[in-house]
């Protein structure tokens, strides 16, 4: 059994909480995530997801309900050794850029931290391995493409050797091969060190990828399940406003055609599979 | 224009002067504009002339980039130079053309005050030409860092002065986008009258400012989550290191300005 790394329970939070009309941004809301885990935060704008996101730092407390992070309550006393075990990145490459090269940038969150120069060197250089951006060290982040300063950033979270990472809505504005290199290099992370992580999105390809879906809609949380649980509801998604990865789409509207498709796939390759061999037993 | 012009601009490079202290280079300007008005005749600005020219060359900077990048800085050094010659109404009679008389100690004047200000933008170009934007804001908090004492925020100073010099190119790029997107519709800021011209600017300064007050809010959450809490507690990931070459360098300072001391009159 793994242990717990951040559990929500009962957390209600509203940015007016004088205001009774306004609908809270998160409602009653609970769910733990074990170690190791790859989790998606899955919802359509306004769901609640970044919230989420910022209760899980200590951004923002809640208005009631209880925030645990690696088994300690979030509080005020608690927030900078929390902090300084979770690294997050966020949606705009340019904005979380703080240093003038990109070691500077890798290295802040330690500076920050107190970290000695020897170990940071040496983690700097380790966390940049980690993302395969151990040739631009000296470079400035207006030289860099949208998903190089994502993985930079990535790096600059991984500096710290945090047991949770959490990426908020961190692959939106980039163009789909930098997409890919962040998701890339999610992976292969995960496959190393058995990082947690935290991915907020309503990129359903990439959602995919995980462990376990969490789908939030107003505040609520709406479904919960492997990713093979949650597509088989498939309507229910796009009442919500989703997208269904490309494959499933494709099976839905083959299936309407008439067309006799067994699986429920993932991917365009499993579909892709399925179809041609499936063919051939005709 | 804008590419030609050197002030504030960094050529990376591995010259003896590029490898130097931040915080020796900077203390060496500064001294060294001091040390600039004890000379006060032919042969010690000629010294101070030929110190400065050794600097540049050990700078590796290449004379003529240096000369075609200052060329703004030379027009006034003209205009100055001119100015003493023909105001400057001491001494015998050199010349005199019709109502024009130049006079020899406008003439000397004219030249002193000129290699003075030579010397002075060369030195200082240098110092920006050779060392990185970052390394000198660093050279200044270390150099600030005893005025702490005295409750000067030094730590968040340089902070705010790494994060602007961070910022520039961000905000240029989105400078060239909003024109663009503002031309696109319709409006026009390199034509018309001066008054329109500055008109036109307003559209693209509110656009500006509301996303550059986004960026600053993004920014500041994301140094929140990464743990920022002020200079307190804080380790520095870039090392200074005074060296040998450091300490030259100041005793080579105070060399000069034994030698211009011995034969100023």
């Amino acid at each position: 059994m793994n242990s717990i790394i951040m559990s929500l329970e009962n957390v209600t939070f509203t940015y007016a909480p004088e205001d009774e009309s306004v609908r809270p941004a998160v409602a009653d809301l609970s769910f733990t995530i074990e170690e190791g885990e790859w989790i998606a935060l899955v919802g359509h704008n306004g769901s609640g997801k970044s919230t989420i996101a910022k209760l899980m730092n200590g951004l923002l407390f809640p208005n009631s309900g209880k925030v645990t992070a690696m088994g300690k309550p979030m509080s005020e006393e608690t927030l900078w050794d929390i902090r300084s075990q979770m690294g997050m990145v966020f949606q705009n490459p340019d904005n979380q850029f703080v240093g003038a090269t990109v070691q500077d940038d890798v290295a802040f969150a330690l500076e920050n931290n107190g970290v000695p120069h020897e170990e940071m060197v040496v983690r700097v250089k380790e966390s940049l391995r980690q993302v395969k951006m151990e040739d631009y060290m000296d470079q400035e982040p207006h030289h860099l493409s949208g998903g190089q300063k994502q993985r930079v950033a990535i790096a600059g979270a991984l500096a710290l050797r945090p047991r949770l990472l959490i990426l908020d809505e961190a692959t939106s504005m980039l163009d789909p091969q930098g997409r890919m290199e962040v998701i890339e290099t999610i992976r292969e992370l995960r496959k190393a060190t058995g990082l947690t992580v935290i991915s907020i999105t309503h990129d359903l390809e990439e959602a995919a990828l995980a462990d376990r879906l969490i789908v939030m809609n107003q505040g609520h949380k709406q479904l919960e399940g492997s990713p093979e649980q949650v597509f088989r509801s498939g309507s229910e998604l796009i009442k919500l406003g989703l997208d269904l990865p490309f494959a499933m789409r494709m099976t839905h509207l083959l299936r309407k055609e008439g067309v006799d498709i067994k699986g429920e796939h993932m991917t365009e390759d499993e579909l892709v599979d399925e179809l041609w061999t499936s063919y051939s037993k005709m | 224009m804008i590419e030609k012009m050197i002030f504030g601009r960094y050529i990376p490079g591995d010259s003896i002067v590029h490898r130097m202290d931040p915080r020796a280079k900077i203390l060496f300007v500064f001294i060294f504009i001091a040390v600039v008005f004890v000379a006060n005749n032919a042969l010690t600005y000629g010294i101070l002339l030929g110190f400065t020219l050794f600097v540049v060359f050990l700078s590796k900077i290449r004379l003529y980039f240096l000369v075609t990048g200052l060329k703004p800085v030379f027009i006034l050094l003209i205009f100055t130079f001119l100015l003493h010659i023909f105001f400057t109404r001491e001494g015998d009679v050199l010349l005199s053309i019709g109502f024009i008389e130049i006079y020899e100690e406008g003439l000397r004047q004219g030249i002193f005050l000129s290699v003075r200000f030579l010397v002075l933008v060369f030195i200082t170009s240098i110092l920006t030409l050779t060392t990185s934007p970052i390394s000198i804001t660093d050279g200044i908090e270390t150099l600030l860092g005893p005025f702490k004492r005295v409750k000067l925020p030094v730590h968040e100073l340089a902070l705010m002065m790494s994060i602007s010099l961070r910022f520039i190119p961000t905000l240029m790029d989105e400078t060239g986008k909003i024109m663009k997107a503002q031309m696109a519709r319709g409006s026009d800021i390199s034509s018309g009258p001066v008054k329109e011209r500055i008109k036109a600017v307003v559209p693209l300064l509110i656009p500006l400012f509301v996303s550059a007050f986004k960026r600053a809010e993004d920014l500041a959450t994301a140094m929140e989550v990464r743990g920022y809490r002020g200079g307190e507690g804080r380790t520095r990931y870039r090392q200074l290191d005074w060296g040998f070459k450091d300490t030259f360098s100041m005793a080579l300072l105070v060399g000069l300005t034994a030698v211009l001391w011995y034969y100023r009159t």
